[in-house]
């Protein structure tokens, strides 16, 4: 049954019309248009569809939409500022060459924002935890570590 | 000069679009409309399906059609029109045709529902009976109803035995027989396979699929569903991973264009992560290995025999067997490749496809015999070094890899290396290191490239060509801009689109010297175009001037030997009255200067590990590898590749396996949770290093392809310093504790 | 997924209600574990009641001198708590074993011990498995049961519990606190999981529309000895093929006493109390703790993967002892 749900992503509230138990991905991807957060597996397996709650990263493959609603929603498209200056892990992704095909990234990214959040200097083994159920098939991981490094340092 | 680009660590012009979220995959694009199909795959590995009840699912409002085999219409009679340009010798799986199951996991029907949720749900309320028959999918137990490795296919060298390899192996002074296997791998790129088909109002179709190869969709689709190439666009402008999984086209592009042809309407087909598991792997295989030799380490007498899996209805060929000739001075040397029909799906390329496996096990056995030899490993290789392919006699275009083995040794710090077993402790860890040698082809094919200048001082360069992460648009801008003098920023590479020009398959690492080289080129004609515009003004210090006696840099065309003689691009266009210069070309390989030599990449592989020999544990600890791979373009994307490909060593040497369930002929580890890759705490150290030598036979760019060369040895090099750790030899991968803990513990 | 109802309860008496007047009901917290399970079509209740609303997240401490975890806590929450650290290592190191950071600020400490097994098969609806569809056999004991059961199986199911906290918790000996229909009572934790004998479809002995409020940990805590220890496939993000809890209470260089379970390899975390009282009195050798480990592992059954499973267990064992007693080698 369709509801009228209102969520606040990237600052901005949205108000979209979906069944509640709609996964929160499916929603920011289909409804709201945002790619950032992408679908690698649906069953918060492979950190593809992270996005920030209240700061935090989580992957938003398996919250209900109903459930997001009480949070502060970020994704990738909310990093740079309006002015499209990117944000300082995004900057450090692209000087580190930390994308290949660049589907995990947004996972990457936003667990890495997260982390931060919470850790601004980061030891390297902090970052492996901090990011250590991001799956990454291209085989990135040493650059992005110096990326999350570089920018602790920004 | 400020536009001098090629070999240095440049930024990936994509990588903005990317952290940002603009790059866009194909499961992303969208239009009002677009119907969501969802596969239905079967749960038995052979058999035929009875019946399909689809009557619950089509009353649920909202969902549009199941297509099943009883309601597809007859297609492309002919077997030959399913194959694709990567196929191997056989007669392609046609989905949805009949009621034959022929491996498991086989798709059997598609739901078409307004929404993804909707065609979720039905697909839950669609009951399929089947007939069971009796399946074969275990290689071990059919190894004596084999078949010749045998068959044409692009890249495949059927094995070729020289000189007398059972007189050479009965008289040898020190020999090793070994056997050697590995588990089935899927590629499982972090992108699912997806096919999004828009029905245009004139009845053609606008394809965004996943693949390495638009060229290839395209033709696929035109032949299977007797559609003009004019009507058919295929476009990948961006592929979220792949490593082979794309090369072939797979069965959800047949799925989504046969719904958007018989319902007239857009469909998107997404695959599910378990669904990633029931089409192409990498096939297991059982290798077994002699090694011959002198007491002082000369190699005698290599046989190399590997069987692998096939699908009942192609026969899938990699080159598992043939390296030995390209790396040891031996003349003896016996190849034997066969393959067992199971009921499986074809195996499909994946990264360094035969080269992965086929030199884990060379490279181990390698190993076996300097330790029997009581040599080191390393010694044992460069004594057997050879400047030329045993089996044709042909020399190397280059070849650095004594050059590789000196650097690599130095930066790991081999010399320092005990050779006994067990002789690095360090509380419950033994320390182990270990080596290998990679191989791996250096291959150019022909490839068309078309560019584009303008007035504005602006390059598009294109080719029908794939970015699946390793770098090609990069690539493409570097090699343009330095070719014509232009600054990155004014260059536009485009890919990923069947309206360009002709490539191949993005794969086998051919990419970067293919069309690469047709980019150098194709921007070489503009430049003498543009020369030839500049000599035709008034004055022009340039007029009868040749490519030769000019610079192209920094926007201007100088005189080679005064650069205060110069004129500007804008300045020669404006004079012109030119608005745009249009050329295209046309690379073909220079077959007969190639052909007198053979064309490769090599590593040298250095390994650290720690095992606990208590609990099996295996930590990879540090990786040196040194690359032979010619010119690198761009230090960073070429960088990343080769430590893609260690990672990808790593992973299959410690965790990759997906098993299947005999009693049902099934992948029964089918998702991420449970098929385990590397992930981030599995990382070591890891230290890349290039001896580059241009190879102007491979390509004029001087690069050769590194998308694989990473990868190949390392597992070997792993596998060897888990011996050196703990004394064990452990013949079977992936080296899982239970395969590490050692009888002699706790 | 399958579609279903959903209601949000904002205290445990409306969500005791809701379920006791729902057909195929379920509680819903973080989510972690059963929206992975409706989305393979594993489980498909026809309505979830969430309670995350319910004021269950406090940590506090008990009279007399344990803690109480509150069923809602997260398991990082738990885990990083200055008590439970300090007081419980044990336990914020077999959190920290377990999941990834991020499933943990989801996961809760009472959905923790009702997550479902990884048995390949339970996870595939295309195969048979006693556990999903009860009477249907089981497929993992002639099959790949690399990662099954060595002790308490049955012929009918021989998965394992995933659990990590659990270990740990039955090695504190916690209780679990529930309430339901006929009201609140209390399971020794020992008690709360069960071998699977022939309903191996029930994982747990909560009763129907019983719900998890709170884990209260004992005063003892075996802060100064005790370990836990990990075994699985890759260094991060798998579960655990064997792994084990110790918690030694060590006076004057004798042991009092000794909590030994090992996780990974039943149907619930093992404990064997006859050879853990082997140690009583006893010095922390290698000798005494090898025929400990002995007696626990003399129990064991495998099947045709997990063979190593009994000697891994037997090492773990003895490793864990050591490393808590701090015995050198």
């Amino acid at each position: 049954m369709k509801t009228l749900i209102t969520l606040r992503v990237n600052g901005k509230e949205h108000e979209v019309n979906v069944d509640p138990q709609t996964p929160l991905l499916y929603v920011l991807r289909n409804n709201l248009g945002l790619k950032g957060p992408k679908f690698g597996c649906g069953l918060s397996q492979c950190g593809a569809c992270m996005v920030l709650f209240d700061g935090k990263a989580n992957p938003s493959c398996l919250i209900a939409v109903e459930r997001a609603a009480e949070m502060e929603i970020t994704t990738l498209e909310g990093l740079a500022d309006e002015n499209g200056n990117l944000h300082k892990v995004q900057q450090a992704f692209v000087e580190e060459q930390a994308a290949q095909c660049g589907y995990c990234l947004n996972g990457l990214v936003m667990a890495s924002v997260g982390l931060l959040n919470e850790k601004p200097n980061p030891s390297d083994k902090e970052i492996q935890a901090g990011l250590y159920r991001n799956i990454c098939r291209c085989g990135v991981h040493a650059r992005v570590i110096r990326a999350v490094k570089k920018a602790s340092a920004l | 000069m400020a536009t001098s680009f090629i070999g240095k660590p440049k930024n990936r012009v994509d990588g903005r679009d990317k952290v940002t979220g603009a790059a866009k995959y194909t499961a992303e694009f969208h239009r009002p409309g677009l119907l969501h199909g969802v596969v239905i795959s079967g749960t038995i590995a052979k058999g035929r399906i009875k019946n399909i009840d689809t009557a619950t699912a089509l009353e649920i409002k909202g969902v549009i059609e199941v297509f099943t085999h009883n309601n597809t219409p007859g297609l492309a009679w002919l077997d030959l029109s399913y194959k694709d340009m990567d196929a191997p010798p056989g007669d392609p799986f046609r989905p949805l045709h009949n009621d034959k199951i022929q491996f498991n996991m086989q798709p059997v029907a598609l739901v078409v529902a307004d929404s993804l949720e909707l065609a979720q749900y039905a697909a839950t309320l669609v009951k399929v009976d089947y007939e069971v028959e009796k399946h074969r999918t275990e290689l071990a137990d059919h190894l004596a109803d084999s078949i010749e490795g045998k068959g044409l296919r692009a890249g495949f060298t059927p094995p070729q035995s020289i000189g007398n390899f059972k007189e050479a192996y009965a008289d040898a002074e020190v020999k090793i027989e070994a056997e050697y296997s590995h588990g089935a791998e899927h590629h499982n790129p972090m992108e699912m396979h997806a096919s999004t088909v828009f029905y245009e109002e004139d009845g053609s179709l606008t394809v965004y699929d996943k693949t390495q190869g638009v060229l290839n969709s395209q033709h696929y689709i035109s032949m299977v569903f007797g559609l003009s190439k004019k009507k058919v666009r295929v476009l990948s402008p961006f592929v979220g991973g792949a490593f082979g999984s794309a090369l072939r086209p797979q069965y959800q592009l047949f799925m989504a264009t046969l719904a958007a042809l018989q319902l007239k309407r857009s469909v998107k087909v997404e695959l599910t992560r378990p669904q990633m598991f029931s089409f192409g792997h990498r096939p297991i295989t059982i290798q077994n290995l002699k090694l011959g030799a002198t007491t002082k380490g000369k190699i005698e007498a290599i046989s190399h025999q590997a069987y692998s899996e096939t699908s009942t209805f192609e026969k899938y060929v990699e080159n598992i067997v043939n390296w030995s000739a390209k790396l040891y001075d031996c003349g003896n040397i016996e190849q034997i490749y066969k393959l067992v029909r199971l009921d499986v799906y074809t195996p499909l390329d994946m990264r360094a496809p035969g080269g992965a496996t086929g030199m884990y096990a060379l490279e181990a056995a390698m190993d076996e015999l300097a330790y029997k030899l009581k040599m080191d490993p390393l010694e044992l290789r460069l004594k057997n070094y050879t400047e030329e392919d045993m089996s044709d006699g042909k020399p190397f275009s280059t070849k650095t890899l004594r050059e590789c083995f000196k650097q690599g040794a130095e930066r790991f710090g081999w010399e320092k290396r005990n050779p006994e077993p067990r002789s690095m402790k360090d509380g419950n860890h033994f320390t182990g290191w270990g080596m290998a040698t990679g191989v791996w082809d250096a291959m150019q094919v022909p490839a068309r490239a078309k560019a584009e200048f303008s007035a504005d001082g602006t390059l598009r360069v294109g080719s029908a060509t794939a970015d699946i992460g390793t770098g090609t648009y990069t690539i493409m801008t570097q090699i343009a801009a330095e070719t014509l003098g232009l600054p990155l920023e004014k260059v536009t590479a485009e890919l990923g689109d069947s309206d360009l020009p002709f490539a191949f398959i993005e794969g086998g690492s051919s990419t970067a010297a293919s069309v690469g080289s047709a980019v150098q080129k194709v921007c070489r004609k503009i430049a003498k175009k543009l020369l030839k515009e500049a000599g035709k003004i008034k004055d022009s210090p340039f007029k009868g001037a040749g490519l030769e006696d000019v610079v192209f840099s920094d926007e201007k065309i100088s005189d080679k030997n005064d650069p205060s003689v110069n004129m500007t691009f804008s300045e020669i266009m404006k004079s012109r009255d030119l608005e745009k210069i249009q050329k295209k070309y046309m690379l073909l390989p220079n077959m007969m200067n190639q052909r007198k030599y053979n064309r490769n990449t090599h590593s040298a592989v250095f390994a650290e590990v720690k095992v606990d020999e208590d609990l099996g544990t295996i930590k990879v600890t540090r990786i040196v590898s040194a690359i032979d791979g010619g010119r690198i373009l761009n230090l960073k994307t070429a960088h990343s590749q080769i430590l893609g490909g260690v990672v990808w060593g790593i992973s299959m040497a410690l965790h990759e396996d997906s098993f299947m369930d005999h009693n049902f002929g099934r992948f029964i580890n089918h998702d991420l949770s449970k098929y385990h890759v590397s992930v981030n705490a599995d990382m070591p150290d890891v230290d890349i290093l290039f001896v580059e030598e241009p190879d102007h036979v491979v390509s004029s760019l001087g690069a050769k392809g590194i998308g694989e060369i990473g990868m190949v040895g390392v597992a070997a090099a792993i596998s060897n310093a888990v011996y050196h750790a703990t004394g064990k030899r452990i013949r079977s991968l992936p080296l899982t504790l239970d395969k590490a803990m050692t009888e002699t513990a706790i | 997924m399958r579609p279903f109802s959903f209601t949000k309860a904002g205290d445990k008496a409306t969500a005791i209600k809701v379920i006791s007047e729902a057909e195929e009901g379920k509680f819903i917290a973080g989510g972690t574990n059963l929206l992975d399970l409706m989305k393979f079509d594993i489980m498909h209740p026809a309505h979830l009641v969430d309670i995350t609303g319910v004021a269950l997240k406090n940590i506090e401490a008990l009279e007399g001198g344990g803690l109480r975890l509150g069923a809602l806590a997260s398991n990082a929450d738990t885990a990083y708590h200055t008590e439970v650290e300090k007081r419980y290592p044990l336990l914020s190191q077999a959190i920290l074993a377990g999941a990834s950071p991020q499933l943990r600020n989801k996961a809760t400490d009472g959905g923790n011990l009702l997550q479902r097994t990884r048995c390949y098969y339970f996870y595939d609806p295309a195969t048979p498995c006693n556990k999903r569809e009860p009477g249907t056999g089981c497929s993992a004991i002639n099959g790949y049961n690399r990662w099954h059961a060595i002790f308490g199986a049955s012929e009918e199911c021989i998965a394992t519990h995933p659990s990590d906290m659990c270990v740990a918790l039955a090695a504190l000996e916690a209780k679990v606190q529930v309430t339901g229909p006929d009201g609140d009572r209390i399971i020794p934790f020992e008690d709360f999981h069960r071998l699977p004998g022939n309903t191996p479809e029930k994982d747990s002995n909560l009763y129907e529309n019983e719900m998890i409020t709170a884990i209260d940990l004992p005063p003892k805590g075996f802060s100064e000895n005790f370990t836990y220890i990990k075994n699985r496939d890759r260094a991060s993000y798998s579960f655990a093929l064997v792994s084990v809890a110790v918690g030694l209470d060590i006076k004057e260089g004798k042991i009092m006493e000794a909590r030994i379970v090992l996780g990974g390899v039943a149907h619930k975390p093992w404990r064997n109390k006859e050879a853990e009282a082997l140690l009583e009195n006893m010095k922390s050798t290698k000798k005494n703790f090898e025929n400990v480990a002995d007696a626990i592992v003399s129990e064991a059954k495998a099947y045709e993967y997990n063979q190593f499973k009994i000697e891994l267990a037997r090492r773990s064992i003895i490793r864990a002892l050591m490393q808590a007693a701090k015995t050198e080698e």
